[in-house]
């Protein structure tokens, strides 16, 4: 009902707005939370804001927050694309349908959609390999541990998360046969209260680094309070656990949005999927905390990031057995794109099952 | 299973399970009067966000505290003014009173969301939360004033004729509700996880509403359901972490389940519902009938 009420303001303001610059292209953005949350929307918020400052007068930008990821995000898509808007980034996976119902609608209307896969001449869809983050991490966490268990907080079980999950362990278990991870599922991307819980239980059962793939920094902070390691997601969440937080792995999005606008400023803008990790600069780690990770093992994780970036690594290198001991990639190979976009299995050695 | 990983999971649970008590509690003595408050959520969340705004700019405990239980005796109080003087319909306000807390908590927040404060030791609210159980069982059944709620909230109209101020009466059970559900959301913001973030109680107040029914009006029954319901969530995350496969979406929505139960179970049997259900729930009153 509150999102309604600042859906339809937010609609008012857009038209107010679309009134004043007729030459300039209008970028408009839809997102999912609101930009102050610190984590996934912050760092839409930050693409959009590092492509203003790119493209100075040639383009003016718009956003609506909080937009449900249902009929109301039809409606809150129409009224930018009926406002005059000439690009539109929808920033969340099940925005997908209704994106593609008024880029039908609007052909001249270029659509952006984040992390999908359906694709017409209008409407692009783009990601970020943040496995390839979740590589460094694992590495790191496999080499940090003392207790061999690391706890690991999720949110749904989709492929996303569960590409997150195995990049992690098979970069862990490589340098530390004996590591396990403990996963706790808590069925919510936000829910800070339950993020704590969940990452004060991980610790209490032997837990001494924490991971997460939820979206408040509520676990850092409980690994900092429990005196235990900790990695941040989506922004660099330092300032909050300076005491646990390794590192964290960064979406990046500005150069990717400032690029899209461009084409669309100079006419250029074509349908295409775009899937960038460390190489294009659209997956970061922030630095290295170098109180708490030794010399050797930050120039081991650059190192891997080079080393992903001019592919001579990739997170998911053969042989890679499923937990049923059947090998799914073959040595000397890597996982194609295809079975990255649609992993629903974990990985030999990881305990437990896939939640259905 | 060792001693420290139980008194771990103790430990996890007691801190988990604290604001669902806070908010209860406050809502059980709301309903005893008469009156259903919907608006625990929103009451919350401006709990929260006020204590956790007043810490960030002065640094004090005890201003953002006390910050914090204002919030809640202002809004609860427009929420009392509404309901008993202009007789609007409770469920309707109080819905409103969510929404508008929502919106009104995330507008306050914007700017010093992301500030690290440091947080404060819950054990002081847990202690409190267990003394104010005690408290509210006691005050209910054996003082005078609990009784007169007792009687507000089950015919209004006799106790009126016997000369008591139902309209009074209400507007402090309405008012303890309100500062109760504050510190739940202030515990929520400074003990339990640190931080403001919009909406960030994520739904407890709707469990504490929950939870009052569960507890058929009793406090002690409201303190060992908030437990269960704590303890369950807390146990099927133990459980998931040893490699234990759990429904964990059936997890979610268990407090909303078992409360339906209570409720089938009480209204099928009207001597039971007699028994805890104040009379006067949910029905305005009028002082000229």
């Amino acid at each position: 009902m509150l999102r309604k009420i600042l859906t339809i303001l937010s609609f008012l303001a857009v038209i107010s707005v679309s009134a004043v610059h007729a030459d300039q292209k209008k970028i408009g953005f839809i997102y999912i939370g609101p930009p102050g949350d610190h984590g996934w929307t912050y760092m839409h918020d930050q693409g959009r804001i590092y492509m203003e400052n790119a493209l100075g007068d040639s383009i003016s930008t718009t956003y609506i927050e909080n937009v449900p990821e249902n009929a109301d995000a039809v409606r809150a898509i129409r009224k930018l694309a009926a406002s005059g808007h000439d690009l539109i980034f929808t920033t969340s996976f099940n925005y997908m349908d209704q994106t593609l119902e008024v880029a039908k609608e609007f052909p001249d209307v270029k659509f952006e959609h984040a992390t999908g896969f359906k694709r017409t001449d209008n409407v692009s869809t783009y990601s970020a390999r943040f496995y390839e983050g979740r590589t460094i991490i694992g590495h790191i966490a496999g080499k940090m541990t003392k207790t061999n268990t690391i706890g690991y907080i999720v949110s749904f079980p989709i492929p996303e998360v569960i590409r997150g999950i195995n990049a992690f362990y098979l970069a862990a278990s490589k340098v530390n046969p004996d590591v396990k991870i403990k996963i706790i599922w808590n069925y919510s991307w936000y829910d800070p209260g339950k993020e704590a819980d969940a990452a004060n239980t991980l610790i209490n059962q032997g837990a001494d680094i924490i991971v997460q793939h939820t979206d408040s920094y509520a676990p850092c902070q409980a690994a900092e309070k429990a005196g235990v390691l900790a990695f941040g997601q989506a922004s660099n969440q330092e300032a909050f656990c300076p005491n646990s937080h390794m590192t964290s792995i960064e979406d990046i999005w500005g150069p990717y949005y400032a690029a899209k606008a461009q084409a669309v400023v100079d006419g250029t803008w074509s349908s295409e999927d775009t899937w960038h990790g460390f190489k294009d600069g659209m997956v970061e780690m922030s630095p290295y905390n170098t109180k708490l990770l030794p010399l050797d093992l930050i120039l081991e994780a650059k190192n891997m990031e080079t080393a992903i970036e001019n592919g001579t690594l990739h997170s998911f290198e053969g042989p890679i057995y499923n937990q049923a001991g059947e090998l799914v990639v073959k040595e000397g190979e890597v996982a194609d794109d295809g079975m990255l976009a649609s992993m629903m299995f974990y990985v030999q050695g990881i305990d437990g099952e896939v939640p259905q | 299973m060792s001693i420290e990983l139980i008194i771990g999971i103790l430990n996890i649970v007691l801190i988990s399970t604290t604001p669902l008590v806070f908010a209860g509690i406050g809502e059980l003595v709301t309903e005893k009067s008469g009156v259903l408050n919907l608006g625990l959520e929103g009451l919350m969340l401006v709990g929260a966000v006020t204590g956790f705004i007043t810490l960030v700019l002065t640094g004090n405990y005890f201003y953002s505290l006390f910050l914090s239980i204002i919030s809640g005796v202002i809004l609860s109080g427009i929420f009392a003014f509404l309901v008993l003087n202009l007789m609007t319909n409770q469920i309707a306000t109080g819905l409103a009173l969510t929404i508008f807390g929502i919106g009104l908590s995330a507008m306050l927040g914007k700017k010093l969301g992301g500030t690290p404060i440091d947080g404060l030791n819950p054990y002081y609210f847990i202690v409190i939360s267990f003394l104010l159980v005690f408290f509210v069982a006691y005050f209910l059944s054996k003082t005078k004033i609990g009784l007169i709620v007792r009687a507000v909230g089950e015919n209004h109209n006799s106790a009126y004729a016997l000369g008591y101020n139902v309209i009074k009466t209400r507007y402090l059970t309405i008012i303890f509700g309100g500062v109760m559900s504050s510190l739940a959301g202030y515990y929520i913001s400074i003990c339990y996880a640190p931080m403001w973030q919009e909406g960030m109680t994520a739904g407890r107040g709707w469990i504490a509403l929950a939870l009052v029914v569960f507890a058929t009006w009793k406090p002690w029954r409201l303190l060992v359901g908030a437990y269960i319901f704590g303890g369950v969530a807390i146990m099927q995350m133990n459980l998931q972490a040893i490699g234990v496969k759990l429904p964990g979406q059936f997890f979610n929505m268990m407090p909303y389940l078992a409360t339906i139960i209570v409720l089938v179970f009480i209204s099928s049997n009207k001597i039971r519902l007699k028994l805890s259900a104040p009379s006067s729930l949910n029905i305005p009153f009028e002082k000229n009938q």
